[in-house]
């Protein structure tokens, strides 16, 4: 259940997010899971799209820095105390989160998680009967 | 191969006197023909016959890049404009280009000089020459041309750009020299390295490389990436072009055609001449010049000269690496700072191109001092602290060369501009006055 994110290195330019994103609007490539992580001369865009690789080569092409990056998108119930038991558990094992954001679809949230072992996360979400997703 | 071992072995008591010879000559005809340096001679109350041997070279008043620009374009013509057979223009980076004017013989000439470094590379009638650098105004590609076809190699004018043709030609036609710009040579080996073409379809195993300053680090880099051997040849416009030094087989110092291109080193402030192999400014007077010879040229490049006789048999004055120039030189938060030694530490960190670009202002009364830095693919990270570690680490060993820290800013590859001539690395935004 790992998913392939993409990350395309932005400058901190006016108008640069907005001509990535008209690439892949042009495509008709939908994002379903997006994140911004920025300094002052520059971001990194955080996605998950339907056909990652197809995303990944259109942007190649059109000149951007562009990695995939495995992740893991967990879905926890939308409502309170829902996301907070998934963090707990994967706080209490031995892994090491780099980074990960949340979104909400329909009646479920879901979060997308970068960490230093993903297949040991895997193994712990499912002992531990969390839901994993694919985008 | 040595190719005129009367000229590049002379004795240097011979070659003093033949220098003497020339400029008493070159005096005498800037003196009669051209009426700024005969003024100019007049208020410094030198007079031709008091030019009598090379030494009394340091009576004569100094000319410069100004000069040029304020008798611009006829102005410095010592003889008639019928006698002018080629034009040739520095790209002009503030308000007027330099136009430089050739007769047959100076042509013939600087032909000759250029041929002096091809042989010096190894190159040779059987060769053949890729020229590479911009045709036309600029002097780079039609200096190497007549060089190359003075040796006798089969010439390619390729001219820059076009980097599919390039790499077609050179592998079709068996290309075993390269002449052009050491950026424009990574920009080739990149491209090289993205065609998928193998190394063993290509045949070059020598670099020409000219018309900006480089460091030993790119000298690595593109020696290993091309496979070849790179050799420096120097030169500027306003002494003729490509082809005033060379670097010989022990790569220790770079010759110059001193016979046709007389060098001294000054102080760059006072103006006067400095001991043997002191650091100063660089200075040049054309010996043979006929269209527009050049008197004691400040060349703004900062060197020093070597006299010994070099272990390649040549007595040829060797001129040291060019530090910088006077007038590229950075005084940021009062640190002297040249864009080579930016240059030569990135070269020197396995996760960035050496491609950069340096931007400095004055914000709040403080300098700021930005390098843009092309970090290779691979070392990317999607996580933000490691990228901050990565610019840590850059912006450290730069400020351990430099003196003083820099902010650095992480471009993707091939985002900053690949110059096909002379690499514009610095834009300085600060207001002096
Ligand atoms: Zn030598």
């Amino acid at each position: 259940m790992v998913v392939k994110q993409l990350s395309v290195y932005l400058e901190n330019k006016p108008n640069t997010l907005n001509k990535m994103l008209q690439v892949l609007t042009e495509h008709g490539i939908n994002m379903t899971a997006f994140c911004v992580a920025d300094s002052v001369d520059y971001g990194i865009v955080r996605f998950c799209v339907g056909r990652p690789e197809l995303a990944y080569s259109i942007l190649r092409e059109n000149g951007y820095t562009v990695r995939l990056t495995d992740v893991v998108c967990i879905e926890v119930p939308h409502e309170s105390g829902g996301l907070h038991k998934a963090i707990r558990i994967i706080s209490e094992s031995d892994i090491n989160i780099d980074y990960m954001y949340a979104f909400a679809d329909g009646g479920s949230a879901k979060v997308v998680i970068r960490c230093n072992s993903t297949e040991r996360l895997i193994e712990i979400a499912q002992a531990n009967h969390l839901e994993l997703v694919k985008i | 191969m040595i190719w005129n071992t009367s000229i590049e072995c002379m004795d240097r008591e011979s070659m003093r006197k033949l220098q003497g010879e020339r400029l008493r000559n070159v005096v005498e005809h800037v003196y009669h023909n051209c009426a700024p340096y005969r003024e100019r001679m007049q208020q410094a109350g030198v007079k031709p016959s008091d030019i009598q041997s090379i030494d009394d070279i340091v009576k004569l008043p100094f000319s410069s890049k100004q000069d040029l620009r304020d008798y611009y374009p006829w102005g410095l013509l010592s003889v008639p404009q019928s006698e002018i057979v080629k034009i040739h223009a520095s790209s002009g980076t503030t308000g007027k280009p330099i136009v430089m004017a050739y007769t047959r013989n100076d042509v013939a000439n600087w032909a000759e000089a250029g041929t002096r470094c091809l042989a010096a590379y190894g190159l040779g009638k059987d060769d053949v020459i890729q020229v590479s650098y911009g045709y036309g105004l600029f002097t780079g590609g039609l200096g190497a041309h007549d060089a190359s076809m003075n040796l006798g190699a089969t010439t390619i004018p390729m001219s820059a750009g076009n980097t599919e043709k390039q790499l077609l030609m050179m592998r079709d036609l068996g290309a075993t020299g390269l002449a052009c710009t050491p950026s424009y040579a990574l920009y080739l080996a990149e491209a090289l390295e993205k065609s998928g073409i193998p190394r063993n379809e290509i045949k070059l195993k020598v670099g020409i490389f000219g018309a900006e300053p480089w460091t030993e680090e790119m000298r690595k880099e593109i020696e290993y990436r091309l496979g070849i051997k790179a050799y420096d040849i120097y030169g500027l416009t306003e002494i003729s072009g490509p082809g005033v030094g060379f670097e010989c087989e022990c790569q220790n110092g770079t010759h110059l055609n001193e016979d046709l291109f007389f060098p001294e080193i000054v102080d760059p402030k006072t103006g006067e001449v400095l001991p043997e192999g002191t650091e100063g400014e660089l200075v040049f007077t054309t010996l043979s010049k006929e269209g527009m010879p050049m008197i004691r040229f400040r060349t703004h490049d900062l060197t020093h000269l070597i006299y010994e006789k070099c272990s390649c048999g040549r007595t040829l004055v060797r001129m040291g690496r060019i530090l910088g120039r006077t007038d590229d030189m950075l005084i940021i938060r009062g640190v002297n700072v040249f864009p080579s030694q930016v240059e030569a530490v990135l070269c020197t960190l396995e996760e960035v191109e050496p491609h950069f670009f340096i931007t400095v202002d004055r914000v709040n009364n403080t300098d700021t001092f930005d390098i843009e830095v092309e970090v290779k693919e691979k070392y990317y990270s999607d996580v933000m602290s490691e990228m901050e570690l990565l610019r840590k680490k850059i912006a450290h060993a730069i400020h351990s060369v430099v003196g003083i820290q820099p902010n650095i800013k992480p471009v993707a590859p091939n985002t900053i501009e690949r110059s096909q001539g002379k690499a514009k690395r610095v834009n300085d935004k600060r207001k002096f006055k």
